[in-house]
């Protein structure tokens, strides 16, 4: 497949401030793809700079195959053919929802309009508030309308920033599958910005963790989970604690749980050091285990409880036990380790 | 139960609603009272004087109605033009001089509209600095040559815009920063360049803000007297003044002032109705930070000169020529009656702006501790002269006042074989009364704009904590409101400082002020001698214009501009 969107090398700055820090990816034709992080991490004034609201400083953005963006030229916005979805939907007030989404058609023949409209209307099930005036509308039809008007013309490349900050937390991630399938439907590539990583997961194919300006990773959420390239994305991504332990072998740790074995993806040497990260997961109750663990803290979540436990030493661990194992606080309970993926790092001084 | 009694001291609750019957009483009395010229004018259809009246409609009305009409739309479509193009340049871009220009666009507040007319008047003449440079660089002679008439209704039109377009660019540059910024990236996305984005998204969204600004500005061109009685331009105002002194019907005169309260009546309900509108256009509640594009060379250029023509032509030129006239004449001009005409005019003002503020307090106060229909409709009926022109609050205070003189002149004369004669008309009283009918609207809306930053629930926490009524007041409400009142008392203070056509037929007799003054000198045709009252004048109007400016510089785009 081709590429749609390849940044090279990006590094944005305001005020000598750098902000975008080196970033380089590419996103294949149709794919949907997000920017995971903190808020201020430069996740929106990397899209922004897609979008060609801001200009790098150095490196180059490219849009199927057309240089867009270097340290000395620009396209301007407009010419660009990127549809883009605010955080705020910006849905201009003085304009019907039907207008709103002519908007982005005004370069479409006449007769190609009413068409694309209906089209737009049936993938979106907007039809019902079509003459309405955007403040009669709900915030997830205000974005249903976002949406449409964006994609009207079919962009080159949608962009998408925190579209979902707005919604009630409950309704995100569904809104986000939704979304998804529209933009599937009608084979947009896409960008979303996003700090919230349900979000970004149901949504996105390919997920690019940003921190202080760096891109740290650029792949797959299950490759974020299970394979995260630095300690960041692991502390990022997902919930765990990390150990520290001392590499034994090589395949080896030995950590206060018992010696881990399992591939390592770094290559470290013997006696060295290190972080083992445990995910909730990967700790199973087992009443038989003689390994035990002081429950220090639970969290209710419907199926499951999130235990924090305690290890002799005190070290605490996450585990996720299915909610008919209900333990009081101080208890000792049985576990045992169940480690498919071992994520390992050098300690932090 | 018992204890809780000898505990607390309770209030009599028949006594506290005895006293909030007791405010809201005198509320409702003193805003009928201020509303009386009002009333008055409206009231005088009641009273027929068909010759006169049929007079009028065969002979001038038409006339009235046509000129006004005719300023309306050219001072509208002029303010629009000078307005809302250096509003969105200077906030939208950065080129030279835009950050001074953000403010100095105001500049030309200061300067009273009949004041520009009598200074471009005396630099545009036959005889002025312009004509007279034009005749030496040329060799033409009088005569030979096209010049453009400053007295005429296109004179008018344009001094009266370049001194009433800062409303227009004050209301729509306020617009241009509430609005979200992404409703423009939105559009620059769906393809449209910069002017698209303007004229097609930018520019409706702020439409009924500008409507506001619009209907402000109609409003004082309908009221303005001294640019069109000095060129000689037949409108409501003039014709009212024309119609009480030339024709002696009073009648007549307040028929007509209700004619061009109808006028002001549709403009309000637009100035209404634009507000209403605006909820709904309202973008968002995030602001990015807006980055301004930086202008460079031919653009920015164009864009500098383009914005600083306003500011020249409403300000700079004529305060230049009246410093220079006024150095060549102050010898012969500032002398005793000088000063003792500004002593009135600082007397007047002060005192107005006094009373004015003091009466907004009290009026604020209760509406907001008796907050009911009644005292909300007295309130708002107080606020209403703002609308109405000078020349008509004039007529509206002779007309009662004179009937009371009469009133109590017969009954001295019929009871006590005595006559009292004008007690009221043709005194400071009448004119006091008139400036605080006029301008209470000024203090009011300062004064309830600080008032509302106080939150009831501060009050509340206030009273909870233990603070008594009287301390709250003293410890939260005086120092969160001390600024409001001194807005307040400044901004009438200038106002009725630059007031003329209510003074000029309240005043009594050998009773002149800085405006009367130069009205008259200018009228005398000494132009140059008129510019010492005028200089005065616009240097007191500069100081709110420079805290206006302030709070303008202040409020940097892509900042809430609310707060």
């Amino acid at each position: 497949m081709t590429t749609a969107l390849e940044l090279k090398n990006i590094s944005v700055a305001f005020d000598r401030r750098t902000i975008i820090d080196d970033v380089s990816f590419a996103l294949r034709e149709g794919d949907i793809g997000c920017l995971l992080g903190p808020s201020g991490c430069g996740k929106t004034t990397l899209l922004r700079t897609i979008a060609g609201f801001e200009s790098p400083r150095e490196g180059e953005v490219w849009i199927r195959g057309i240089r867009v963006s270097d340290r000395k030229h620009l396209v301007p916005v407009e010419q660009r053919q990127v549809g883009m979805v605010f955080q705020d939907y910006a849905l201009f007030p003085h304009m019907t929802v039907k207008q709103n989404i002519a908007f982005g058609l005004q370069d479409f023949k006449a007769e190609l309009r009413e068409p694309r409209i209906s089209e737009l209307v049936g993938l979106l099930e907007i039809g019902e508030f079509l003459n309405k005036y955007p403040h009669r509308l709900s915030g997830g039809q205000q974005q249903r309308v976002a949406l449409a008007r964006a994609i009207a013309s079919r962009p080159r490349i949608l962009l998408l920033d925190e579209p979902f900050a707005s919604m009630d937390i409950e309704l995100r991630e569904q809104l986000a599958k939704e979304v998804r399938n529209v933009l599937k439907q009608d084979g947009i590539t896409a960008v979303l910005v996003s700090h919230n990583q349900y979000e970004a997961f149901a949504m996105a194919d390919i997920v690019g963790v940003i921190n202080e300006g760096r891109l740290l990773q650029w792949d797959t959420a299950f490759n974020l989970y299970h394979r995260p390239a630095t300690s960041y994305v692991a502390d990022f991504v997902g919930e765990g604690v990390f150990l520290s332990g001392t590499v034994t072998g090589e395949r080896e740790v030995n950590t206060e749980l018992g010696v881990i074995t399992g591939v390592m993806p770094l290559d470290l040497e013997q006696g060295k050091p290190v972080e083992v990260l445990i995910r909730p997961d990967d700790i199973i109750h087992d009443d038989d285990s003689s390994l035990t663990a002081r429950v220090m803290d639970k969290a209710f979540r419907g199926a499951e409880f999130l235990y924090t436990l305690a290890l002799e030493d005190g070290t605490r661990v996450l585990s996720l036990v299915p909610s008919h194992h209900n333990h009081p606080i101080n208890e000792p309970i049985g576990i045992r380790l169940e480690i498919d993926h071992l994520v390992v790092f050098p300690a932090r001084k | 139960m018992s204890t809780a009694a000898d505990l607390f001291y309770p209030e009599s609750t028949a006594r506290a609603g005895m006293t909030r019957l007791i405010y809201a009483g005198i509320l409702i009395i003193l805003s009928l009272i201020l509303s009386l010229p009002l009333f008055a004018v409206i009231s005088s259809f009641l009273i027929p004087v068909p010759d006169v009246w049929q007079h009028l409609v065969d002979t001038v009305l038409k006339e009235y109605v046509l000129n006004s009409l005719i300023l309306m739309l050219g001072v509208g479509s002029l303010t629009l033009l000078l307005g809302i193009i250096p509003a969105w340049l200077v906030t939208m871009c950065r080129f030279p001089l835009s950050r001074t220009l953000e403010w100095a666009l105001l500049l030309p507040l200061a300067m009273p509209a009949y004041i520009i007319a009598y200074t471009y008047t005396g630099i545009l003449d036959t005889s002025g600095p312009a004509q007279t440079l034009l005749r030496e660089f040329t060799g033409w002679q009088y005569g030979e040559y096209w010049f453009p008439e400053v007295r005429s209704i296109g004179g008018a039109i344009t001094m009266l815009s370049f001194v009433l377009y800062p409303y227009i660019y004050l209301i729509s540059r306020a617009a241009f920063i509430e609005q979200s910024i992404c409703a423009l990236e939105v559009a620059r996305t769906l393809g449209c360049g910069p002017y698209k984005t303007f004229f097609r998204v930018a520019l409706p969204l702020a439409r009924p803000a500008i409507i506001v600004g619009l209907s402000l500005v109609l409003m004082e061109t309908l009221a303005d007297y001294g640019t069109v009685q000095y060129f000689g331009i037949a409108t409501f105002t003039t014709g009212i003044f024309r119609t009480w002194f030339g024709l002696g019907s009073s009648a007549a005169a307040a028929q007509l002032s209700a004619l061009l309260m109808l006028f002001i009546a549709v403009l309000i309900y637009l100035e209404y109705w634009s507000r209403k509108q605006q909820r709904f256009h309202h973008t968002s509640n995030r602001y990015s930070t807006l980055t301004q594009k930086r202008l460079s060379g031919k653009n920015a250029v164009f864009a500098g000169i383009l914005c600083c023509l306003p500011v020249l032509l409403g300000f700079l030129v004529p305060v230049i020529f009246l410093i220079k006239w006024a150095w060549l004449t102050y010898g012969k001009v500032v002398n005793d009656q000088f000063l003792n005409m500004m002593w009135n005019s600082i007397m007047l003002a002060s005192s107005a702006a006094l009373i004015a503020t003091l009466l907004a307090l009290f009026m604020a106060y209760g509406k907001r501790r008796i907050s009911n229909p009644f005292t909300r409709v007295a309130v708002n009926l107080s606020g209403m002269g703002y609308a109405i022109p000078g020349t008509v609050i004039a007529v509206g205070v002779m007309l009662p006042f004179a009937w009371l003189d009469r009133l109590i002149d017969g009954f001295f004369r019929t009871h006590f074989d005595y006559s009292t004669g004008l007690l009221l008309s043709g005194t400071l009283a009448a004119v006091m009364f008139a400036y605080i009918a006029r301008f209470l609207a000024v203090s009011l809306k300062t004064v309830d704009a600080g008032l509302a930053k106080i939150k009831p629930s501060m009050d509340e926490a206030g009273r909870s904590i233990g603070l008594k009524p009287a301390t709250l007041i003293r410890k939260v409400h005086m120092p969160m409101m001390r600024g409001s009142l001194l807005t307040a008392v400044l901004l009438v203070f200038v106002d009725v400082l630059k007031e003329l056509p209510a003074t000029l037929i309240l005043r009594p007799f050998n009773f002149n002020t800085l405006a009367i003054r130069a009205y008259e000198l200018a009228n005398e045709e000494r132009l140059a001698d008129a510019a010492c009252p005028s200089l005065a004048i616009v240097l007191v109007a500069i100081i709110p214009v420079i805290y206006l400016s302030r709070s303008i510089s202040m409020s940097r785009p892509g900042h809430d501009y609310s707060t």
